[in-house]
């Protein structure tokens, strides 16, 4: 239904830049208790495999994203941190206390499903106060923190609403009420932004965040949506056929993606086949597999003859600049006309399409018009022959 | 909603429609209508023509100890029936909609058999069965057949309900603290409670209107009411019969209907999906 790709991400700030990120260095050397671990976690349907291997440790007051496409796991591990899914292996922790035998009553997190599952039978007021009913909170305390957090995203004066008496939007801030209500260790997003209309969508995503930014709530979202993810996280854990492709901040896993299927399914990157046939230095100088030969930046020294692909951004690629260093001639497939933007196919020989992000100032260019295409040797990754980023 | 039809064969077809659908109703209310009117005949005999207004069939059905006997009865074993027959197929339900288990495809089957197997076949079968393990005829055999009867309907009435409350509500209800007694009371039974009230009344229907498998069931000197409006029958069609096919009516019809104003008057089940 939501099409991932549909138009490529905007280049990050380079000030959110992967070396210079803090939250990237405590996610190495986690500073005190993680709010939420996972070790080694593996579950299984039957003989199927939905999760292999998950280790993550997720710092206090965090905004953490499980992204990929359906079927990779992602809600699974949400799930388990619910304790709605068995594990078959590993442990779970939550603020440093294992809970792969408590029950989910009494785990202490806050839920937030995609299809809002408010009670429908009950009011606001008795949605919002269910999860303090069962803390034992006196009366009096329940109207007050209740108020509170129907202030907080925003419906005060909702109390005696039915939930079919509001839209798809306000239930859902109720459900985001009824859930940090009681102060959970760990707030849990299931999707919750995918059964709003796209309006509605980003302004909840900027008040999700908002909200999680106050209350300092440690909070795990699951989405197959790249923009969500790349616009809430602190870091993102990009999933693939129940295994972990990369952790990172949102300005990694999109500049720097360690795998070929973080690179496609982060913003739909273009990915050149090639071998090296020279090395200087650093700069790798590369024959691609449609004939042009590029200079690449490379970590290390590669050997001659190793197999690589050159991963360059659509917006990493600019048409027709004069002097740039990798000139790749073409003709221009097709031509989308987004406004301050364009986003060009190029074909550049070998059946080989390139797709171009780039800033236009007035008429976009013609499809059928012969360009070059260019990128900075520093502005692509090499990954190597079995896809992962050479580092 | 009348439909405007500008064209004379629109007319006609609409008058036809009309007319064939009056006819359908009058075939299906005449015999009760009939029933109902005659219990108020003054007539010594249960049928037309009309002699004048009369309650004096229903006295005389206050005063007979065997019919007020047969009520009671009838009564009791619906009740019973009802009740235990809903929360039985409440439990099912919740099995066969709620988890995954081998064999769940089978039982849901096996537990829908009674109502497709012929009401005279099942009462024979458990008559053999009971005469075969060296049982009399009890009151708790003929309850114990109700709930057989009735327990197919209660649980695909439950199910289909059930299948409409998303598992997310009780997944939400636990996430929040709630332990899963609570939350079955608090979510799963208030959502449940169309489906719980249109269970009782069918089981109790069902049960107060059978008259073929009772026969084969009731023990000796026992009689419910539609056995005995057939022992009656045996005699004679007299007009006490009629007073007693409309009470039957009154309480056969006017507890659904009763019901069903009930389960109006929920709001939030009028508003909810």
């Amino acid at each position: 239904m939501h099409d991932d790709n549909s138009h490529d991400q905007q280049p990050r700030p380079a000030s959110a830049g992967a070396d210079g990120d803090p939250l990237a260095q405590s996610e190495r050397q986690p500073i005190g208790k993680p709010a939420v671990e996972f070790r080694d976690i593996d579950i299984f349907y039957g003989k199927f495999a939905a999760v292999r291997d998950f280790s993550l440790a997720i710092r206090k007051g965090s905004f953490v994203t499980l992204l990929g496409p359906s079927g990779c796991g992602k809600t699974t591990i949400l799930r388990s941190i619910a304790g709605l899914v068995d594990i078959s292996g590993g442990q779970i922790s939550i603020g440093g206390k294992r809970v792969d035998d408590i029950p989910i009553y009494k785990r202490n997190i806050g839920l937030v499903f995609q299809n809002y599952a408010l009670f429908p039978h009950k009011n606001v007021f008795d949605n919002v106060a269910f999860g303090l009913k069962y803390r034992n909170v006196p009366k009096p305390e329940i109207v007050r923190r209740v108020k509170k957090a129907l202030d907080m995203v925003r419906l005060p004066g909702s109390e005696t609403k039915l939930p079919s008496q509001l839209s798809g939007g306000q239930q859902q801030r109720i459900a985001l009420a009824r859930a940090i209500v009681f102060e959970p260790e760990v707030l849990l997003l299931d999707e919750p932004l995918s059964a709003l209309d796209a309006n509605m969508r980003e302004d909840m995503r900027v008040e999700i965040k908002k909200i999680q930014r106050e209350t300092g709530i440690t909070a795990i979202f699951v989405t197959h949506d790249q923009e969500e993810a790349l616009s809430m996280s602190d870091h993102i854990v990009v999933m693939n056929a129940g295994l972990i492709e990369q952790i990172g901040s949102p300005a990694q896993v999109y500049d720097q993606p360690a795998t070929a299927f973080v690179a496609n399914f982060l913003g739909k990157a273009n990915m050149l086949p090639g071998s090296v046939t020279a090395m200087d230095g650093k700069m790798a100088t590369i024959a691609l597999a449609t004939g042009h030969v590029v200079k690449a930046a490379a970590p290390k020294a590669l050997a001659t003859g190793s197999a690589v692909t050159v991963v360059v951004r659509p917006q990493k690629l600019t048409v027709g600049t004069a002097g740039a260093a990798n000139r790749l001639a073409g003709r221009i497939v097709s031509t989308s006309y987004l406004g301050g933007n364009a986003v060009y196919e190029i074909d550049i020989g070998a059946g080989t399409l390139v797709r171009a992000n780039t800033l236009i100032d007035g008429q976009p260019l013609r499809e059928g018009e012969a360009v070059d295409v260019c990128f900075d040797p520093l502005g692509c990754v090499l990954l190597d022959a079995q896809g992962l980023r050479i580092a | 909603m009348r439909a405007d039809h500008p064209n004379r064969e629109g007319r006609w077809a609409w008058r036809l429609t009309g007319a064939i659908t009056v006819c359908v109703y009058i075939f299906m209310f005449a015999p009760i209508l009939a029933t109902v009117v005659l219990s108020f005949n003054a007539s010594m005999f249960g049928g037309f023509p009309l002699t004048g207004f009369s309650l004096r069939w229903y006295e005389k059905l206050l005063t007979n100890e065997p019919v007020l006997d047969a009520f009671r009865t009838s009564m009791w074993i619906a009740l019973v029936t009802a009740t235990v027959t809903t929360l039985l197929g409440i439990m099912a339900a919740l099995a066969l909609v709620r988890f995954e288990f081998r064999g769940k495809q089978a039982i849901n089957t096996l537990v829908i058999l009674p109502a497709l197997v012929p009401e005279t076949i099942l009462g024979v079968g458990l008559l053999v069965m009971i005469k075969a393990v060296d049982q009399p005829r009890s009151m708790t055999l003929l309850v114990l057949g109700h709930i057989l009867l009735t327990l197919p309907y209660v649980v695909l009435i439950v199910q289909a309900r059930m299948v409409g409350i998303k598992r997310s509500y009780e997944e939400a209800a636990l996430s929040l603290g709630a332990p899963r007694v609570s939350t079955f009371r608090e979510i799963t039974l208030p959502l449940l409670i169309p489906a719980v009230l249109a269970s009782v009344l069918l089981a109790f229907t069902i049960s107060f209107d059978n008259t073929s498998a009772s026969l084969f069931w009731r023990p000796a000197g026992v009689e419910t009411m539609p056995t005995q409006i057939l022992s009656m029958l045996k005699i004679s069609i007299s007009p006490e019969v009629n007073a007693l096919g409309t009470v039957m009516i009154l309480l056969t019809v006017g507890i659904p209907l009763a019901g069903g104003l009930v389960l109006q008057s929920l709001t939030w089940f009028k508003a909810g999906k």
